[in-house]
């Protein structure tokens, strides 16, 4: 589990996060959802420590980060996965490569042990076959497929996903949307996943998260959400028609289980 | 302004090499880094170096034939001249000058693109130091290859000085080669290496500070690499006058 505590974070004067609090749940999908420039990425990159926020506590399993030393983060950081928008592959390395990367510089596996724990990844994404090919040889998906692969390669205890769904087709979205939900009930991993699809937002949003303009607005589940009386929420989610008729649906009908 | 933004810089640049000159996380790993790096700025940079070391040998062997053209002056200080300016300045400074536009862009451009393609992130959030595993293996891979690049370009000179001699008449291949030999003093190698050691190093560091600090996108990129290869070209410059005076003085 994660718990942020009273997070604040400024650039320039300016403050993106307010006094941020939220609880990310170990073995759920964690989404924190809100507007393009709500603070999303930032709350994100304070979590794995790429940005330091000015106050506050974020505990991984009781473990603050924000009070540890770098040898100390560099440690806590082998426990984490993470899958980036734009996938973040190594343009000189395979597949293959990307995959086993971790594995060669944390673990003392031979050679053998480390192609096998690789293939395994490999084909946990449903990308056997894929191993010798180069990141600009794939497409977008393929590549969101290989970075959850090399994300799993270690086994992390957390996993955080930054806009999985960018630059993807729907039926690729809900793919990935669905390949993380299984790996993180699978593996029992705390994975945060920052997002604005609302296709992940009401199909694998098990905890959600709302920041608004830096502050964090709601919190709750995909079920939840259909109900809530949060105005900047309900703006956000059910922006357009389409999504105002889930609504209507749901409400009428029922939520239909995965 | 400028004076506290230098200063600012430079600092940046400090903790930057701080983070560099870390023990690597995995040393197979490193080695098998270095000696990629090693073909791809030292033994990539040979052609570029023999090509230009050959005619820039060539024009200097004909400019000092036309500069001291008397008859107070023996034949044989064309190959003389010829040797000291390839042994004092162009071996070291001009060639890392000319470097810096090769390799310099070329490690920009390469760490920024990881930067604003996040690998540098992916990196960091493996718990790996990127700076010190991206950035030292070219270190030590550019600055320990930078010899023999300057030996094989005061070698290439040499040969583009004689083929002048050979192919025309301005002097004859026997003075040529007499005037390399004659008045040789040894030191003047050691001068030329231990610029050319100093110019790489500011090379791959600046040209690494500069990539790995873009924020942006494609076109911070370009700038980052233009930055890059302009400072260490001005770094160079300075720097060859401060270890001239050092070491020759």
């Amino acid at each position: 589990m994660i718990e942020v505590k009273n997070i604040t974070k400024s650039f320039d004067g300016v403050t993106v996060l307010h006094d941020v609090s939220a609880t990310f749940e170990t073995g759920k999908t964690n989404l924190i959802i809100g507007q393009s420039g709500s603070g999303k990425t930032v709350m994100l990159k304070s979590l794995v420590g790429l940005m330091r926020p000015e106050c506050g506590q974020i505990l991984f399993d009781g473990r603050d980060i924000m009070a540890m030393n770098a040898n100390e983060v560099k440690e806590l950081r082998k426990e984490i996965g993470m899958l980036f928008q734009g996938s973040a592959l190594f343009d000189s390395e395979t597949v293959l490569g990307n995959v086993m990367f971790p594995l060669v510089m944390f673990t003392s596996m031979t050679r053998g042990e480390m192609l096998d724990r690789a293939m395994f990844c490999l084909e946990r994404v449903n990308l056997k076959g894929a191993e010798n090919k180069y990141p600009s040889e794939i497409s977008g998906g393929m590549q969101k497929r290989v970075a959850i692969a090399r994300a799993i390669a270690l086994n992390p205890r957390y996993l955080f996903c930054d806009e999985p769904n960018s630059g993807l087709d729907p039926r690729t979205s809900i793919l990935i949307d669905e390949l993380l939900s299984d790996i993180t009930h699978e593996y029992n991993m705390t994975t945060v996943i920052n997002t604005h699809d609302m296709n992940s937002v009401l199909g694998i949003g098990e905890n959600i998260i709302f920041i608004n303009k830096g502050h964090r607005e709601w919190v709750g589940n995909m079920n939840e959400i259909y109900n809530t009386t949060n105005e900047a929420l309900n703006d956000f989610v059910f922006a357009t028609d389409l999504f105002q008729e889930v609504r209507r649906y749901v409400a009428e009908n029922g939520r239909r289980q995965r | 302004m400028l004076l506290t933004n230098s200063i600012a810089t430079f600092g940046r640049y400090c903790l930057f090499m701080k983070r560099v000159f870390a023990l690597p996380d995995k040393w197979k790993v490193f080695g098998k880094r270095v000696l990629d790096e090693v073909v791809k700025l030292g033994v990539d940079s040979i052609p570029l170096v023999l090509i230009i070391s050959v005619f820039i040998g060539a024009v200097i062997a004909i400019q000092m034939q036309l500069n001291i053209m008397s008859p107070l002056i023996p034949a044989y200080t064309v190959g003389l001249a010829t040797r000291d300016i390839v042994l004092l300045e162009f071996s070291n400074s001009i060639l890392c000058l000319i470097l810096a536009g090769k390799v310099g862009s070329n490690i920009a451009s390469e760490i920024g693109t990881m930067r604003v393609t996040e690998q540098i992130d992916a990196l960091e959030i493996m718990g790996v130091n990127s700076a010190n595993y991206l950035v030292l293996p070219k270190i030590i891979a550019f600055v320990g290859f930078m010899p023999v690049l300057g030996i094989l370009c005061i070698g290439t000179s040499f040969i583009g000085g004689w083929l002048v001699a050979e192919f025309t008449d301005i002097i004859t291949v026997s003075r040529y080669v007499y005037g390399l030999q004659a008045l040789f003093q040894e030191w003047y190698v050691w001068y030329g290496l231990i610029k050319s050691l100093v110019f790489a190093f500011i090379i791959a560091t600046v040209a690494s500070f500069f990539g790995y600090y873009v924020k942006g996108g494609a076109l911070d990129v370009g700038k980052a690499s233009t930055n890059g290869v302009v400072s260490s070209s001005i770094l160079i410059l300075m720097f060859d006058v401060i270890l001239t005076k050092l070491l020759l003085q």
